[in-house]
């Protein structure tokens, strides 16, 4: 390798520390105007009326729009298209958008915002799970599957209930995870103008410019062809902004009725009602294991709480089960799962989407059952490793895994074996796993296209630009780009030009989400690479008298021993030989080998795997956690640039354990006299608390290289993966430290204190949820796993006695 | 709406004249009149230091600030910071070493950084993480800032004359 796996400055570093990044917020634009919106103060109600007279006729305004401006819906997921721009009739939480005023600056816009009267007829509001289970009346949409539950899911590979039954023992615990929300330090923005031709061009801090110009032709009914949507770099993202927003389509339409360009920058508070964050989830986990520590089975149960839209919330759901089989061996799995709508800013997916509450959940009951057999929770989690190359109970294909080589390097750098259960009160160890996907297996509408493509274009000069519909969020998207085109061809990566994120100029890339930039867009990027360089060395070739398979490119030439041309020599003759040079590449994943319905969540091209040591110090007196050390292993496949590999498994560290200790999204809800609304609790950085510099251990990192044929020069993810471990290895060491067992996200000191006292009286010392209510789960979808005979299709049941349930140990219980 | 403002300031080492609505912040007036968009928001309530410069060499929160109250200051923005085309020495140990992710945080942590390497040649671990605890980062887990901030202490001590 000549350029991959060494240290180096981005290639769109320079701009980054020097102010020049553009963001969506730094386009200013001649004549361009600003927007706000009026959101509603109901969580639940109905619009009667909508007054915006006053508004119109207030000096510097340009434009109001409300619900009536807007009669097409819009969602990301197309099962889930249940959003308006502006709401026509319906407001569903605190910050729904229901009008926008476009005026000279956002000073007056925000002035004549007072101006609109809104009258509501407020409804009942459902704030949470258990309500929404119990109230199926009022509907907060028509299209849920029942009542208030929008999806309910269930799948059983193998008979489960049979494999608990025969095992020496059956663990039943409960967990909770709070929500959160991503909480990027750019507040999401969007500039809409039409240009010269009459066409519409978006600037927005998407994430997923092609599924917001998708949106864009839908909700404004322009075609396709006319609309180009740019992704600004973004000031932050994790998963924040992969919906589809208000914001976008409103401005976008105000342009194009004004013909003039239109801002929006959402404030603070807007960003935490636009949300999309993780989704709360309770769960019970039922394990099975043999009394020597092997999995027998699990059935797994989540209730989802989705807030007040449907977005991202049925893939989610999904992957509240989809992962628990890559990592141990699950000879059978049943997995069942319910999303319900509340009168909440909507959930979605944030870094891990929708896997690190079950993980959490799976790996503290791991740490359980290895306290409960005596096992070494490091040694129970090897002996249940999967293998390379295998298939899971629910038909996933995992390729390489480098867990093992991750769990052995974190265990001997933590000195674990030497400290574990032995560091007196007050501090503990605890060790936890990972993995994730390397890219959605599947597009989140159907077709059978690339997702990801490149176009290069080679420049007689020797310049090379790179095109991709790639977006650059900080993770370095931009800088993988480079570096693969300058793998192969044998340059230096800041000789080539990226331009990215364009619907209007860049061929397709779905997006920044799910992990799958470096090996979707990589692969695309090999692809494009090679047919370029054939020509090149084809050329060169000629010219060398030598044949072109013997010729190496690297440090700029291309060459065979003493016979060099420079690169932009060899691109010349190539150019002569077959005119003008440059190529385009795509890359589409193999498909998985499921067949039942809802096996389209959870394949992937790759997984990664990663393994956690934390290390916690707690103060029996005051609950107080302190975390001085953290080791995380990441099974990386190939490191690209290891600056960059190594930011992202740090930011996952200090992303996991500010989730672990911290941050929450939470409502309250008003006094009577105040309407009695659903608020959220804290719509500000200073209140919504997260780590500083301060709270940040010492992180210790290893990058762990077990190349995935499925990958481009075998590179896996790292922008997700390494986050999962954290909270459960956290809750585990907060175990080792003061014998307590918090079951709830976050951890924090009171819950900690709590416990203790309950463990003085004597009591089951545990701080978790007590009860999982009944959910009307259906039938489960049956398929038998790949070594009971299945094809990946489902099948028929299979006879048992039903209401012959394993008898399990459950800590939850009084 | 009131008469707009002007008045006179020394920005970036250069004296700089700008009019503005009275009731801007310097954030806003930095941004929208003297159009010098490195300095980030994201919050505009004090909460997050993205906004961060240097008035008369002290790090200040440019969204609590009144424009009126700059008449005569010295403001120092990331645009400012290098000499020339040449990098401060700040900004090529965070490109280098990864302390800017997506950049967003950046402006406000490289100028908190600047001031506190300016009183303090070679400070250790704590009063960095100290100096920038007011300063929030999403992306990096501040590892990396840390030993970009390190680093440079490191270079410019080697450059500055003994």
């Amino acid at each position: 390798m000549k350029v991959l796996g060494k240290p180096r400055r981005r290639v769109d570093g320079r701009a980054k520390v020097t102010g020049q990044t553009r963001f969506a917020d730094d386009i200013v634009l001649p004549r361009m105007l600003h927007m706000r919106l009026l959101r509603s103060p109901h969580p639940h109600a109905l619009i009667q009326e909508i007054d915006v007279e006053k508004a119109k006729a207030y000096p510097g305004v340009h434009l109001v729009l409300t619900g009536k401006d807007f009669p097409v819906t819009f969602g990301i997921l197309p099962v889930s298209q249940d959003e308006y721009p502006l709401a026509p009739e319906h407001v569903r939480y605190v910050g729904d958008p229901v009008a926008a005023v476009i005026a000279k600056d956002e000073q007056t816009a925000s002035e004549a915002l007072d101006l609109i009267k809104v009258a509501y007829s407020p409804l009942k509001t459902i704030s949470s799970p258990e309500e929404a289970l119990q109230n199926p009346e009022p509907r907060i949409h028509a299209y849920s599957e029942l009542g208030n539950i929008h999806r309910l899911q269930a799948f059983e590979f193998g008979d489960a209930e049979e494999s608990l039954r025969k095992s020496d023992h059956v663990f039943e615990d409960l967990f909770f995870y709070e929500g959160n929300t991503h909480l990027p330090i750019e507040q999401h923005a969007a500039v809409a103008a039409v240009d010269g031709e009459g066409k519409l061009t978006l600037w927005s801090s998407t994430q997923v410019p092609h599924y917001v110009h998708r949106a864009l032709a839908r909700v404004l009914q322009l075609p396709a062809a006319h609309i180009r949507v740019i992704a600004c770099p973004n000031g932050g993202g994790f998963g924040g902004k992969t919906d589809i927003c208000n914001h976008e389509m409103v401005a976008a339409k105000a342009a194009v009725l004004l013909g003039r360009p239109v801002k929006i920058c959402l404030n603070r508070e807007e960003v935490f009602y636009l949300h999309r964050g993780r989704h709360p989830v309770l769960m019970k986990f039922r394990t099975g294991v043999t009394k020597e520590g092997k999995l027998t089975g699990m059935h797994l149960q989540t209730l989802v709480d989705g807030g007040g839209y449907g977005g991202y919330g049925t893939a989610s759901t999904f992957y509240t089960g989809a992962l628990q089989t890559v990592t141990y061996h699950l000879p059978r799995y049943k997995f069942e799962a319910a999303r319900v709508f509340t009168n909440k800013p909507a959930c979605g997916p944030k870094r891990g989407h929708g896997t690190p509450q079950p993980r959490f959940g799976q790996e503290v009951q791991l740490d359980k059952i290895a306290e409960r057999l005596k096992l070494d929770p490091a040694e129970l989690r090897l002996q249940n490793l999967i293998k390379a190359n295998s298939l899971t109970a629910n038909w996933l294909k995992v390729g390489s895994i480098g867990l093992e080589e991750c769990i052995r390097q974190v265990v001997e750098r933590s000195d674990w074996k030497r400290r574990f259960r032995k560091m007196g009160t007050g501090k503990g160890l605890g060790l936890a796993c990972g993995a994730y996907l390397c890219g959605a297996g599947l597009p989140i509408y159907w077709n059978k296209l690339p997702q990801s493509a490149v176009q290069l274009l080679v420049d007689r000069s020797g310049q090379v630009t790179a095109f991709c519909g790639a977006t650059e969020i900080g993770q370095g998207s931009d800088d993988v780009l480079a570096a693969i085109v300058a793998e192969v061809l044998g340059i230096d990566p800041f000789d080539i030009r990226c331009v990215t994120g364009d619907t209007g100029i860049t061929p397709i890339d779905l997006g920044s989400y799910s992990s799958r930039v470096t090996v979707m867009m990589g692969n695309a990027a090999i692809d494009a690479s090679n047919k370029v360089r054939k020509l090149i060395a084809e050329a060169a070739a000629e010219q060398l008298e030598v044949v072109p398979d013997k010729l190496v490119f690297a440090n700029g030439k291309v060459s065979f021993e003493s016979k060099v041309l420079s690169f932009a020599e060899a691109v010349t003759l190539a150019e002569e030989k077959f005119g003008t040079l440059g190529a385009l590449g795509s890359y589409k994943p193999p498909r998985g080998p499921g067949r039942y319905k809802g096996a389209g969540v959870g394949p992937s091209p790759a997984y990664s795997y990663t393994a956690c040591v934390v290390e916690a110090e707690v103060d029996p007196a005051t609950g107080w956690i302190t975390v001085p050390k953290i080791w995380i292993a990441h099974d990386i496949g190939r490191t690209i640039n290891p600056v960059l590999a190594r930011g992202q498994v740090e930011g996952s560290v200090y992303m996991g354990l500010s989730e672990a200790l911290m941050e929450e999204q939470v409502f309250r809800r008003l006094p009577p006299k105040l309407s009695g609304a659903l608020v959220h609790k804290i719509p500000s950085l200073l209140e919504y608390k997260s780590l500083t510099s301060l709270d940040m251990p010492e992180v210790d990192t290893v990058l762990v290289e077990d190349p995935d044929p499925n990958c481009p020069f075998g590179a896996k993810e790292v922008g997700q993966g390494p986050l999962l471990p954290v909270m459960p290895a956290v809750a585990n060491a907060i175990y080792d430290a003061v014998g307590v067992r918090i079951d709830e996200l976050p951890i924090t000191p009171d819950k900690v204190l709590r416990a203790l006292e309950k463990k003085k009286k004597g009591e089951s010392p545990r701080v978790g949820p007590e009860h999982f209510p009944v959910v009307p789960y259906p039938e489960p979808v049956i398929v038998a796993p790949p070594w009971e005979g299945g094809d990946g299709n489902a099948s028929k049941g299979f006879e048992r006695p039903r209401s012959h349930r394993a008898e399990s140990i459950s800590t939850f219980q009084k | 709406m009131a008469q707009r403002q002007h008045l006179g300031l020394t920005l970036n080492g250069e004296p700089a004249e700008v009019s503005f609505a009275p009731y801007k912040t310097l954030l806003e007036v930095l941004r929208e009149d003297l159009g010098l968009t490195g300095t980030k928001h994201g919050c505009e309530l004090g909460e997050c230091g993205a906004c961060a410069v240097l008035v008369d060499g002290e790090p200040q929160l440019s969204c609590l600030v009144l424009a009126l109250e700059c008449g005569g200051k010295t403001i120092e923005t990331v645009e400012g910071m290098g000499e020339g085309a040449a990098l401060h020495p700040l900004q090529e140990a965070f490109a280098d070493l990864g302390a800017a992710q997506c950049g967003y945080c950046t402006p406000g942590i490289l100028l908190t950084a600047k001031a506190l390497l300016e009183k303090e040649g070679n400070p250790s671990r704590e009063r960095i993480k100290e100096a920038i605890s007011g300063n929030l980062c999403r992306c990096t887990g501040y590892q990396q800032i840390f030993e970009a901030i390190e680093e440079a202490a490191r270079r410019m001590r080697d450059e500055s004359p003994r």
